[in-house]
């Protein structure tokens, strides 16, 4: 089955250097990935963003959704790069004016994540993206979010997969492009 | 289509940017429009008696003619957080695909070059408009964020809020003495925000060359704040 996954570019190897893992954050056993020390080569991130742009600017994609908050880094130079809208989904209170939420799953009790009214159209073409994809709980709630307004979900972006977690399997069949696997 | 609530000065940096002086504001007429509570459906609302008006404005004063479509891309929403604060909102920019390439070019058009090796934004909404300069410019980008977020080794400042105080994180190591550096966040208000990030850069000692910001909100005095550090920015907002 073809895992979508970038075939090994060259520069693929020099943005996984830069990723750090912190062991124990935000809490014991998770082996946090960190990705601000991949913001802080210039030429990791500037690879990072021009390998997803190379991916998906010639795909009539209209909307690149973005996950609060590491989402914010990455999709607005994606969406830019593209002449797409960049729309930010956003944790509850947050976006002022008229919004939809959507519910997901936590390890212990549920969190919302939200989008405005307005802001995608039906017929819109759209790529979800955030840095890291673990269990595909937000990812999942974000995909919703954009078909309950009529937009397509052309697929997922994420710098980092963490693959153990199966998150891919619960992107209501869309596909997943990642960059960097950790188990 | 719903029209734009507020009214606004533009105020722009002089054609050819110099980094030590202050920003140099031009005004154009004030620009009021009837009280509308906020719209429900965002749309691409247009303002084209203000934008017109401004943009005309604009061309006769010399000011870069991108700047009124920008102004009019933000959304201004009524009681949001609270009563009686009048809630700038970018997101609407962001909507606006020329609107937000032209905010980030301006930016990258007064930063590039200059020897800016750090551009840090402040979370979240300066997450949106840094690494985009970041990128163009060759800068890396680093990531102010509220408490607990940050993983590993941090540094905080604290600042005061309307009742109580906040503070705001950074990574031990992300910038180096002697670096020169610009902050971005969305909006100055009170200022407190864009101080902290100041200080706490200054710590390790790194040189505020700018803070950038896409709105101000001149009544709240924020730019008193900065000490030394110049301010930057595309529009003004009345509070009220």
């Amino acid at each position: 089955m073809s895992r979508n996954k970038q075939e090994e570019d060259p520069r693929i190897n020099g943005i996984k250097t830069k990723i750090r893992v912190v062991p124990d954050f935000p809490k014991k056993g998770i082996m946090f990935q960190d990705i601000t020390t991949v913001l802080l080569d210039p030429k990791a991130f500037k690879d990072t963003i021009d390998l997803f742009v190379e991916r998906y600017r010639d795909k009539n994609i209209s909307v690149v959704a973005g996950i609060e908050a590491r989402g914010f880094l990455f999709g607005p130079p994606i969406a830019l790069a593209i002449g797409a809208k960049f729309v930010p989904l956003r944790k509850p209170k947050k976006l002022p004016g008229e919004t939809i939420f959507e519910e997901y799953e936590l390890e212990y009790g549920n969190d919302r994540l939200e989008m405005h009214v307005g802001a995608v159209e039906v017929g819109d073409r759209a790529l979800v993206v955030d840095d890291l994809i673990a269990t595909g709980g937000t990812l999942c709630a974000a995909i919703k979010l954009l078909e309950r307004v009529g937009a397509e979900v052309v697929e997922c972006a994420c710098v980092i997969e963490l693959p153990e977690l199966k998150g891919r399997q619960r992107l209501k069949g869309k596909p997943l492009c990642m960059l960097v696997e950790y188990r | 289509m719903q029209s734009i609530v507020s009214s606004y000065h533009l105020c722009l940096a002089p054609p050819s940017p110099v980094l030590r002086q202050r920003l140099l504001c031009h005004r154009v007429p004030s620009i009021r429009l009837p009280s509308h509570r906020s719209t429900t459906s965002l749309g691409l609302f247009t303002c084209a008696a203000v934008s017109r008006e401004s943009e005309m404005a604009a061309k006769e004063d010399g000011q870069d003619p991108r700047i009124p479509k920008i102004a009019s891309s933000i959304r201004v929403i009524p009681d949001f957080p609270k009563p009686g604060i009048m809630f700038q909102d970018i997101t609407t920019l962001l909507l606006d695909t020329e609107a937000f390439k032209d905010t980030i070019d301006i930016f990258v058009e007064r930063y590039k070059g200059k020897g800016i090796s750090v551009v840090a934004g402040v979370e979240a909404r300066g997450f949106i408009f840094g690494p985009p300069i970041a990128l163009a410019i060759g800068a890396k980008f680093v990531p102010m964020r509220k408490p607990k977020k940050l993983p590993g080794k941090v540094i905080s400042e604290e600042y005061s809020l309307e009742y109580g105080t906040d503070k705001i994180e950074m990574h031990v190591g992300a910038v180096e003495p002697g670096e020169r550096a610009i902050i971005i966040d969305d909006l100055i208000a009170t200022g407190g925000t864009l101080a902290a990030a100041i200080r706490l850069l200054e710590r390790v000692g790194v040189k505020i060359v700018e803070c950038a910001c896409v709105i101000e909100l001149p009544e709240l005095k924020g730019r008193e704040k900065l000490g030394e550090a110049p301010l930057f920015i595309l529009v003004t907002s009345d509070a009220a």
